[in-house]
């Protein structure tokens, strides 16, 4: 999960990395007093999990109430690459001597965190590491040993921050490392690390994504999950504790798995489809959440026909018939459905489906053979 | 021969109960023939439940039994714990298909093993673990679509692609040494090279097929192992070759940024190395029943 810059400004604040004050506002009232409460002047930042804000606008200075007023109303309601701003977080106006860049995340490869800091920051640091690779100072952590202070240190030294913020940033980069651990972040990124002209430290920007798998170890997640803007399909399938992504086809795809799920829209669309989605059931996935996915796709208008591929391992086959029976009696299913059911228990899932086999619900042998069925069923519906 | 496993493997199967995942699949993997002779479970040592006896610690199990192998299948929460008792108890092959483990456990368990317990080796987490047709099976692969006899070894980062492709080729008629399903986490203990050089090594097979998926490097990793270490035919498939970019496709091995970890990246890479790579799991068999062919 992302979080929202403030969102990830309240999270580095809980292991004590220095940012500006600040708080969220939703309306344009709320903003003047937060701009009141903590003293001009103030920036007032749009809340979008997309990047460019500032060259689409939304980021502005203001020297007072009537300008916090303005740009609160132009900035509150803009759409910024397709997302339209609901919050802005405003906060103190910063003196910057410096911009940096620092952060943490895993380097898959090496199977090592990964922590990156540079005197070139307040750009897009993928440009830096393209243009300018020797810019970055780049050091892999042993997650057994973590971050000391020295390693840290000589970090900031390597990366040739000033003088005057190495002992500042050396500290802060070994919490920064703490919140990525303990906070299970996958990406704990700041940009710009300033320097500000009296000679302080802190976090003008946060990038934090959260990884979903520890989230139950962090029941404070639950307030940044209930802020989560999804596409209504996705947040109807996230709900139902499906994996689904939803995607411009016409064909629905309920797969086992995020391999076969992937694997049975690369063939749909071989053989002339065109996904509607991906969906992974997950393993051990039961007779319930089969119909949960059914009801998602349903619920997707552009789909005209739906595939549903299974082969089982944990998943069992006589599970994923029931599901499909369940559902049929459920939810009004206007798309036909074509099955292929293999693997643990599928001669009994097979049987189930049998007994419900119709125009409505066919069932295929191999994968590729369905597919084209599927395909067929769709452009038919369409025509 | 098969690799990793074979039929004097003994597992003994962490967190077993009455209604436990583990006593399901390893009930199945033992009805497959795999030797199941033991069973953990911190609360029921002394318990025989289906005929595994059970002890309080893999430590106790491994000294009671000679177990040598273990299996894993507890919730995310406690898997990391799990893989270390192995670990520490000298277990030298420990599957583990648990799925959702924060990735932050899995980087240090995999470090940690790699310092400490350089004897243990990890497959998974996340994975259907492994299958040595007709010997052993450990995990939740489906045992009636392998085919004994050989000559294929297949590696796998999807577990369902990996079910996939053994039954593409049980269905041509192409047996199989060993099926190794490494899992599509972030940090797998093992990995494509690991398997790609055991089979290099293991005289029964003589041909490897390789399934990938988009996301990470490691089939761009295993492209520079084949090119510079392999002598037998190798096919690969990519799943996600479809797949938008910059989402995540269901797991977090599965995601794209930029052109990185694309599947073409990955196609391209792997014939760059001599790899024959098909679109589809279907071709996958069918391209490798080419090569079956001409091994005579």
């Amino acid at each position: 999960m992302d979080l929202y810059e403030y969102q990830g400004k309240q999270y580095f604040a809980r292991f004590g990395i220095p940012t500006s004050p600040g708080a969220p506002a939703d309306t344009v009232d709320e903003a003047v007093a937060v701009a009141d409460r903590i003293g001009y002047p103030v920036v007032v930042k749009a809340q979008v999990k997309v990047g460019g804000r500032g060259k689409a606008g939304g980021i502005k200075l203001a020297g007072d109430s009537a300008e916090v007023r303005a740009h609160a109303s132009a900035i509150l309601g803009m759409d910024i690459k397709g997302h339209t701003v609901g919050r802005v977080w405003i906060e103190r106006s910063s003196d910057i001597a410096h911009e940096y860049y620092a952060s943490f995340t895993l380097d898959r490869s090496a199977k090592k965190h990964l922590c990156m800091v540079s005197a070139k920051g307040g750009v897009d640091i993928e440009e830096v590491a393209a243009t300018d690779p020797g810019a970055i100072a780049r050091c892999h952590i042993d997650p057994v040993d973590g971050l000391t202070a020295d390693t840290a240190a000589a970090l900031v030294a390597e990366a040739g921050l000033h003088e005057e913020a190495r002992a500042q940033a050396a500290e802060l980069l070994v919490k920064l490392y703490t919140c990525y651990v303990e906070g299970d972040c996958d990406l704990a990124e700041i940009n710009p690390l300033i320097l500000t002209t009296d000679g302080r430290v802190h976090a003008l920007d946060a990038k934090v994504t959260l990884d979903d798998s520890a989230a139950f170890r962090h029941p404070e997640w639950e307030e940044f999950a209930a802020t989560e803007t999804l596409d209504p399909r996705e947040r109807l399938a996230k709900e139902k504790g499906l994996q689904y992504v939803g995607l411009d086809g016409f064909v629905g795809i309920i797969a086992n798995g995020a391999g076969l799920a992937m694997s049975t829209c690369d063939v749909v669309e071989q053989v002339g489809g065109k996904p509607a989605n991906f969906l992974d059931i997950g393993g051990g996935a039961n007779a319930a959440q089969m119909a949960n996915a059914l009801e998602v796709i349903s619920s997707d208008e552009n789909v005209r026909a739906i595939f549903i591929n299974i082969f089982g391992g944990i998943t069992r086959g006589e599970e994923v018939a029931n599901g499909i029976v369940e559902a049929l009696g459920r939810v009004e299913i206007a798309a036909p459905i074509v099955i292929r059911l293999d693997g643990t228990n599928a001669e009994e899932g097979r049987a189930i489906l049998a007994g419900r086999a119709s125009d409505r619900l066919v069932s295929v042998p191999t994968m590729i053979e369905a597919a084209r069925r599927a395909t067929e069923l769709a452009q038919g519906a369409t025509r | 021969m098969s690799v990793f496993v074979d039929e004097t493997t003994k597992v003994v199967v962490q967190g077993i109960s009455p209604s436990s995942q583990g006593l399901y699949h390893g009930l199945r993997n033992r009805a497959y023939g795999t030797q199941v002779v033991a069973g953990t479970n911190p609360k029921r040592g002394g318990d025989v439940v289906e005929g595994i006896p059970v002890f309080a610690s893999v430590a106790e199990a491994v000294a009671e039994t000679g177990a040598n192998a273990s299996f894993i299948s507890v919730p995310p929460r406690f898997a990391a714990e799990a893989i270390v008792e192995a670990a520490e108890a000298g277990v030298p092959f420990v599957v583990c298909i648990t799925e959702g483990i924060p990735a932050h456990d899995e980087a240090r368990v995999y470090n940690l093993l790699v310092r400490d317990f350089p004897g243990t080796r990890l497959l998974g987490p996340n994975c259907p673990g492994i299958i040595s047709a007709g010997k052993c099976n450990i995990g939740i692969t489906s045992g009636d679509i392998a085919l004994p006899g050989g000559p294929v070894g297949l590696v796998s980062r999807s577990g369902t692609v990996f079910y996939q492709a053994l039954y593409e080729l049980t269905q041509k008629g192409i047996g199989q040494t060993t099926g190794v399903g490494i899992g599509g986490d972030p940090v797998p203990g093992t990995s494509f090279t690991d398997v790609l050089a055991a089979f290099e090594a293991d005289p029964e097979t003589r041909a490897v097929l390789m399934i990938g998926e988009i996301g990470g490097s490691a089939e761009e990793q295993a492209a520079d192992f084949i090119k510079d270490h392999m002598t037998k035919p190798v096919v690969a498939y990519i799943a996600g070759v479809t797949a938008p970019p910059g989402r995540k496709m269901g797991h977090a091995g599965a995601i794209i940024s930029g052109t990185h970890g694309t599947a073409k990246a990955k196609m391209d890479a792997l014939s760059a190395a001599g790899v024959v790579v098909a679109q589809n799991p279907t071709e996958a068999g069918e391209k490798m029943a080419g090569i079956v062919r001409d091994l005579g």
